[in-house]
Order: structure tokens, then sequence, then C-alpha cells
């Protein structure tokens, strides 16, 4: 199995504070990885990384699946701006914005593949409504319909689940399932930890630094969790001493 | 009722240059005031509409009242301080709206120095509040020109710039058009300005452009509704501004944006998209 992604030595940050050392391994293609870990632990610098929003401090990302370009992406409590006047429709169609451009068209074939979205994620004939008329898991929902679209072989998601209600996350899951089945990359920070063992197969505990990789089950163990809260805590000690002395 | 409405544009060609200006102004400046409204940049607006001054004051410094000093005086100022607004902000702990403040207020009081030394307190006014009234063939050529030009470019931007403004992370994932869209709209808004500026005057400016696309926020609740009204709202303003201030002997460049003052305290009352009368009605229902 050839990989969608790998990662050489990665170190990711801001302002020149790392948040993420030494990231080394390989995400196989059509994996399901849930990206897990406390608070401050690097989880999504490493998926904006992985999107191409950060350039890394040092080491670099391989991805071998071709350019940034066949990454789709939604960030955490994604920026969008509720009170812009724009349905749902049309908010749904920039997820078409590879093959359209600056300039391009809708063909009716597109149209169609629009409206198939919108069904599989349950928002048939919402497509007309204000997007800041939607609940907070028609948004989300709508978010999907958009990835489902962009039709991309890696995807990735900064929890995607948080602040949804069981029936919402059931149905996304579901999404997530499928995407799996068709043999895409999908990578996923969460909480979660029940949901992670129940669909995920691989996990990544991250605490700056893998704490464990592997088999969601084992990397997911009281001790790796413990290990992880220790580490973050640790790094955290440090700012408090800081701001102690300031 | 026609000697009242029409015989002023009919008899005088002053008035017919002014009317012929202020709707070139008002077809491009409203859609331009809609972005700035839904990018929250209305203030930006304004702010870089003081901007422009030291610019033009300083084309004016060099060779009077002359259009062409004057304009790209006005343009070189504006690109200035947007950019250095910009990098201000991103190199030192001052958010982008303080650094702009600094900038356009340094700029408003150096181009009313520049403007007084060498002037008249007639000219200080001009620079002002403009003169709408005094547009030459250049004026009117440049004003046609800016408009025609705006409406191109905001009909090429169009996607990118409300996928920018919507959800400007999506943006930055599928394309890299972000940083030059938003650096082309600035363009675009201070290029309406400095055409503003030559009849409506560096404070008035940015009035044509933000209240008609606030009336439009109040009335519509989709963009294309939104433009509608807002140049619909801008023309009628400058024909009502104009043809107020002929019978009332008023200043006319104040006088078209008091009328799209008027436009915009109706809107506020009765506008369907969350006027303060729409709105009552939900208020009662909660209560009962």
């Amino acid at each position: 199995m050839t990989d969608a992604l790998r990662f050489c030595d990665l170190t990711l940050g801001y302002d020149r504070h790392p948040a993420v050392h030494h990231l080394d391994g390989a995400v196989p293609q059509g994996d399901l990885l849930a990206v897990c870990g406390p608070n401050g632990a690097g989880k999504s610098t490493l998926l904006k990384a992985i999107a191409g929003s950060i350039p890394p401090i040092g080491g670099s990302i391989e991805r071998p699946a071709g350019a940034a370009g066949a990454i789709a992406y939604l960030p955490q409590a994604a920026e969008v701006d509720r009170s812009f006047p724009i349905d749902v429709f049309d908010m749904v169609s920039t997820g078409h914005w590879r093959k359209t451009g600056l300039f391009g068209g809708l063909s009716r074939a597109d149209r169609g593949r629009i409206f198939d979205c919108l069904d599989a994620v349950g928002l048939s004939g919402l497509e007309d409504r204000l997007i800041g008329t939607l609940s907070g898991g028609q948004m989300q929902r709508m978010l999907f319909a958009r990835i489902l679209l962009q039709d991309a072989p890696v995807i990735l998601l900064d929890e995607p689940f948080t602040a949804l209600d069981a029936n919402t996350t059931g149905d996304l899951i579901e999404i997530v399932a499928r995407w799996h089945a068709e043999g895409r990359t999908v990578i996923a920070v969460l909480h979660d930890f029940e949901l992670v063992r129940a669909h995920f197969p691989t996990a990544l505990l991250l605490a700056r630094e893998v704490v464990a990789w592997g088999p969601a089950a084992d990397a997911l163990s009281p001790e790796n969790l413990a290990r992880a809260r220790r580490m973050v805590e640790a790094f955290d000690g440090g700012a408090d001493e800081c701001a102690r002395a300031a | 009722m026609h000697d009242l409405l029409f015989s002023p544009f009919i008899e005088f060609g002053f008035m017919r240059r002014a009317l012929a200006g202020g709707l070139a102004l008002a077809l491009s400046g409203a859609p331009v005031g809609v972005f700035l409204l839904l990018r929250r940049m209305a203030l930006t607006g304004d702010a870089m509409a003081h901007a422009i001054l030291p610019g033009a004051a300083i084309g004016y410094l060099v060779s009077g009242l002359s259009l062409g000093a004057m304009t790209i005086g006005g343009l070189a100022a504006g690109c200035i301080v947007a950019v250095g607004a910009g990098a201000v902000a991103r190199a030192t702990s001052l958010r982008e709206d303080a650094s702009l403040a600094a900038f356009y207020l340094i700029s408003l009081a150096l181009g009313v120095t520049i403007v007084s030394m060498r002037g008249s307190s007639l000219d200080l006014l001009h620079v002002l509040f403009g003169n709408v009234l005094a547009l030459d063939d250049a004026t009117l050529v440049l004003l046609a020109s800016i408009s025609s030009l705006t409406l191109l470019a905001l009909a090429l931007l169009y996607r990118p710039l409300v996928l920018e403004t919507v959800d400007p992370g999506f943006l930055q994932n599928v394309s890299r058009a972000g940083a030059p869209v938003q650096l082309l709209f600035l363009a675009i808004v201070v290029m309406n300005l400095v055409a503003g500026f030559n009849a409506l005057g560096t404070l008035l400016a940015v009035g044509l452009m933000m209240l008609p696309a606030a009336c439009a926020r109040l009335w519509a609740s989709r963009l294309a509704g939104m433009f509608a009204v807002a140049v619909g709202v801008a023309l009628a303003s400058v024909y009502i501004g104009l043809i107020v201030s002929w019978h009332a002997g008023a200043p006319s460049g104040p006088m078209i944006i008091l009328a799209a003052g008027c436009f915009y305290i109706v809107s506020v009352l009765f506008g369907r998209a969350g006027g303060i009368i729409r709105r009552m009605p939900a208020r009662k229902h909660l209560e009962g």
C-alpha cells in the first residue's frame, strides 16, 4: 500500500514557538486516522500544516498523492461569516472551485452533483435557505456536503463533531465511513475517545510529539493518555512560571 | 412640475454635468459600498477617504486645482496608507484598525496643512467637500472611466471576492487568489474614493458608498437584491440632492449625501430585512 502522506522530522509552530516536534511517520493511503491529544498538543497545527496553510519550521511533509490541491480541509469551527447573504446551494457549489476556477460555469451535471451532495447530508429542500438561518448542525452538514463535492483523495477534519447532537454526529460519521470505504484517506482531530475506538481503525496520540501511533485501542490506552497529559502539563508549567515572574 | 423636476438640467449645462458625474459615481460606488459593508470595512472606507487628502493636496501644491495631479496624488497616497497600515499591523502589536486610524489622522492633518498654507479657505472647502457643480470635461471622463473600470473589475473579481468575504479559510485552501483579491479590492476602493473626492470632497466621498449600502442591507436579504437597492438609492440620491440643492440654494454635495441619509432613516424604520418596525411583531410574539 502506498502512503498518502509522509512526515519527515516535521517541526511546526507559530512565531518560532514550536507546537509539534520532530514528527516522523506515514499515513497509508485509505487510512482512517484519528488524531487525539490534550488541548495544546498541536493537533490543529498538524492539520493546518498538512493542508498547506502554515509552512513547517523544520522537516517536511511529502504528499505523493499530489499537491496540496488534492486535500480537502474542514477547519475547527470553520470561519464562515454566517451573516453574509449567500444561500446553501451557492455555498456548497464553491466545492466545485477546482473545476470552475475564477470564471468557469456549472454544467447541468455539476448542478446535479450539488443536489446529490445536499441529499447525502440530509439538507434536501434547504438549498434556497440563507446560511444565516441554519442551525449549528445544519451548518456542519452543509460544510460536509461541500467536502463531498470536492471529491478529494485526502480529507482533513478538525473537531468535526464538536457541539453537535447525537443524531447529526451519527449521520456525519456515516459519511466519514463512506469516504473510508471509497478508499479516501481521512484524518480527523477528535476528543471523544469512545467514538474513536468505535469508528477509527488507527489513532495518533499527540502531545507536541508522538506519544503513540497505531491501532486505536492500543494508542489510546490509559497509560498512553496519562503520559500525554503529563507531557503537555509539563510544557504548560514552564509558561506558568513565566507568567508569575512577569 | 416639469419646471420643478427637469428644467434646471435642461437649461444649465453645469447641472447636466453634475448629474452625469454623480450618476457615474453612484453606479460604481454603491456596489463597492455593499462589499465594504459585508466585509465590515465601513469605517475603513472612511479612513481611506481621509488618507487620500495629502496626496491630492501635494498634487494641488504642485499644479493648482489640476485634476490630473490631484488624482494621481490621491491614488498614490491612498495606496501608501493602505499598504503602510497593513504592514504596521503585521510588523507590530497594533491591530489593523488602530494603525489605519493613526495613518489617516496624520494624513488628514497633513493634507489640511498643505492646502491651507498654499491656497485660500475656499480651496480648502473645495478639497474637503468637493464641488459637484464645477465638473469639467476631463473630470467627467475620469469619473465615467473609473465607474466603468470598477464595474468591470467587480464583475471579474466577483466570485473570489464573495468567497474571500464569506469563507476566507476555504478560499485559501482551494486557491491562491485570496491575497491578490484583497489588494485589488482595496485598489478599487481607493479609485472610487478619488473619483468621489472630485465631486463630493474628501469628507463626504464615502457617503455615496456607505449610505446606499446600509439601506440595501435593510431591504434586501440576498446579494443581488442588495446591489439593486444600493445602486437605486445612490442614483436617486444624486438626482434628488441636485434638484433640492438647486431650488433651496443649498450646497449640492452635502444635499446628495443628505438625500441618501433620508433614505437611510426611512430604511432603518421600515426596512423589510431588519428595520425597526419589521422587527417589532417578533418581539411581541416572544412576550406572548
